[in-house]
């Protein structure tokens, strides 16, 4: 073997070292989550000697804290809230996505800035008025609340222009040839080959809608009309250093996204950080 | 005016037609959530909230002269600063080495990828509670691993680095993928007429990547220091309110959850957004200014 292929090997060896022990680094939190969802707060608290492994897989924790937590309705309200979400965001996007990408009409440049605007200013400076509007309209603690500031999206209707964009101009040349009014060649040609960035808004949508904690914690504050993530700042109260019992909710409130993440892993990873890389 | 109109087709009438209406939900839903609100926070914020959140009392400027002296708004400002002087260079300048070590044909790829990207996919709420445990100061796993003793979370002195650090964990692996599809740009060839000219790796990396990545670096940096002067949740979740750390960790958002939310003091808490908003800005069009400086468009 000469140097040469030596060193080459040698900073291969290296590299898979560094990786592996960043991966570490990003699954030990979930690892020492699971384990400790399974142990008794006497062995989680334990220090001499310190307990990894439970000696025994309770479950215990999660008995408890779905007792203290109606998750069944967790889940349902914070499902509920995505899918309208999604519903709303994917088709205003792409309507006005088209538009913009294709149409001429008088207004456009104006009303296409009121979306590049929205995009630069820090989304916490409409939230009071917001919580105001859904206040006066008495609809706090309901699922119109969680889908209310997410009606619309200025992110979503930039990222489906660029969408329609990148499509050649003769598919509606043809569509209109065929006799196509301008809302079937969006309905039927158009719209139908922007199914990726569709899926890619959808998966945005639904994680960061899914991640958003202050909205959700400030609008519904019934027990019955909390989000996952509200119900664990709720819980964090209520089990100060019951540590498995925080794990364990902690651990339901993961788990579904993540099996969802491993299964579409390509699909979430372009929907999430490549279109945001798009703008 | 008769002509003007004899000079618009069928066709051209259609795009109006078709055009307004496919853009109007998007433009009303942006007019009524987002447009007329930033005017009314504004608005709010030369306003006293009475007691009990009744009434609006005019106040001119004295939110604002408040906010200057107010030494609990300077000090969530340097939490911010403090926050985001850590969590934004230390995410990308790892991200950055880790895109480049996956930047290439290697067994378990997309192993890596998949396992640095996953906290992207978990609620902040989770992740808060999970390293508010691992931090924990008798208990951790990260006092027990080390050998060490240290309040990561209720220490005042540390706590918002701790809080950083979790920031970089979760924000890692979104960072490295934005940098590997733009590593994908840059073509081969370099590399290969750098080596044969004898560049090291270094060499290569600090002449070819780091250029042409430049403006892809460029962008994560705005986004990520607009996210980071945003932060919350993690606070929010980790310092508790009785915490001795939490006045050397809430930042400005949570003074702003804190005065809006808690206090019921609408006028003072859209002050608080409002300087948010200007300390953001400022620092883009300072970012905007001085990339001129380093970003390379070949």
């Amino acid at each position: 073997m000469d140097t040469l292929e030596r060193k080459r090997n040698l900073t291969r060896i290296l590299v898979h070292l560094i990786l592996i022990l960043v991966s570490i680094t990003m699954l030990t939190p979930f690892l020492w989550m699971t384990l400790t969802a399974f142990k008794t707060t006497t062995e989680a608290t334990s220090v001499n000697p310190f307990v990894i492994l439970p000696s025994h897989w309770r479950t215990d924790a999660f008995s408890a804290v779905i007792t203290y937590m109606d998750f069944g309705r967790l889940y349902w309200n914070t499902i509920l809230m995505i899918f309208f979400r999604v519903l709303l965001a994917v088709v205003t996007a792409s309507t006005a996505g088209y538009a913009f990408a294709r149409l001429r009409f008088p207004g456009k440049e104006i009303f296409f800035s009121l979306v590049l605007f929205q995009m630069m200013v820090p989304s916490q400076i409409f939230i009071i008025p917001q919580y105001l509007m859904v206040a006066k309209l008495h609809k706090l603690n309901t699922i119109f609340a969680l889908v209310f500031p997410g009606m619309v999206t200025a992110f979503g209707t930039f990222l489906l222009r660029q969408g329609f964009k990148s499509l050649p101009r003769d598919l509606e040349e043809a569509a209109r040839l065929d006799g196509c009014n301008i809302g079937q060649t969006f309905l039927y040609v158009m719209m139908p080959l922007t199914r990726s960035s569709m899926v890619a808004l959808g998966i945005f949508t639904s994680v960061f809608a899914f991640k958003d904690l202050f909205w959700p914690m400030i609008v519904n504050t019934d027990k019955n009309m909390l989000v996952l993530s509200s119900a664990l700042a709720k819980m964090q109260g209520q089990y100060v250093s019951k540590f498995p019992e925080l794990m364990a909710a902690s651990l339901i409130a993961c788990v579904p996204m993540i099996i969802l993440y491993v299964l579409f892993q390509k699909q979430f990873i372009e929907g999430i950080a490549t279109s945001g890389g798009k703008l | 005016m008769g002509e003007k109109r004899r000079g618009l087709s069928p066709r051209e009438r259609s795009e109006w037609f078709w055009g307004w209406l496919f853009i109007f939900p998007t433009v009303l839903g942006l007019i009524v959530l987002n447009i007329i609100p930033i005017f009314q926070t504004i608005y709010q914020s030369f306003f006293k909230t009475g007691d009990f959140g009744k009434g609006n009392i005019f106040v001119g400027l004295k939110n604002y002269q408040k906010v200057f002296g107010d030494q609990e708004i300077w000090q969530a400002l340097a939490n911010t600063f403090r926050y985001a002087v850590v969590e934004v260079p230390f995410s990308i300048a790892l991200s950055l080495v880790l895109a480049v070590l996956l930047n290439r044909k290697m067994r378990g790829r997309s192993f890596y990828r998949t396992v640095i990207f996953l906290p992207m996919v978990a609620a902040p709420a989770a992740v808060a509670l999970v390293w508010r445990w691992l931090f924990n100061t008798e208990f951790g796993l990260i006092n027990h691993v080390f050998k060490s003793s240290v309040s990561w979370i209720s220490d005042p002195g540390i706590a918002i680095y701790s809080i950083a650090v979790i920031g970089i964990w979760s924000i890692l692996g979104y960072n490295m993928v934005l940098f590997l599809a733009g590593l994908q740009e840059i073509p081969h060839d370099f590399y290969e007429a750098a080596e044969i000219d004898g560049a090291s790796g270094v060499d290569s990396f600090f002449h070819i990547t780091l250029p042409l990545l430049s403006p892809t670096i460029f962008f994560v940096m705005i986004t990520r220091v607009i996210g980071a002067l945003q932060v919350f949740d993690l606070i929010y979740m980790v310092i508790d309110e009785t915490s001795p750390a939490l006045p050397k960790t809430e930042s400005l958002v949570y003074l702003f959850y804190r005065y809006s939310f808690v206090n019921k003091n609408i006028g003072y808490g859209s002050t608080i957004v409002v300087l948010l908003l200007l300390v953001t800005l400022l620092i883009t069009v300072f970012q905007m200014l001085a990339q001129k400086k380093w970003v390379y468009y070949g």
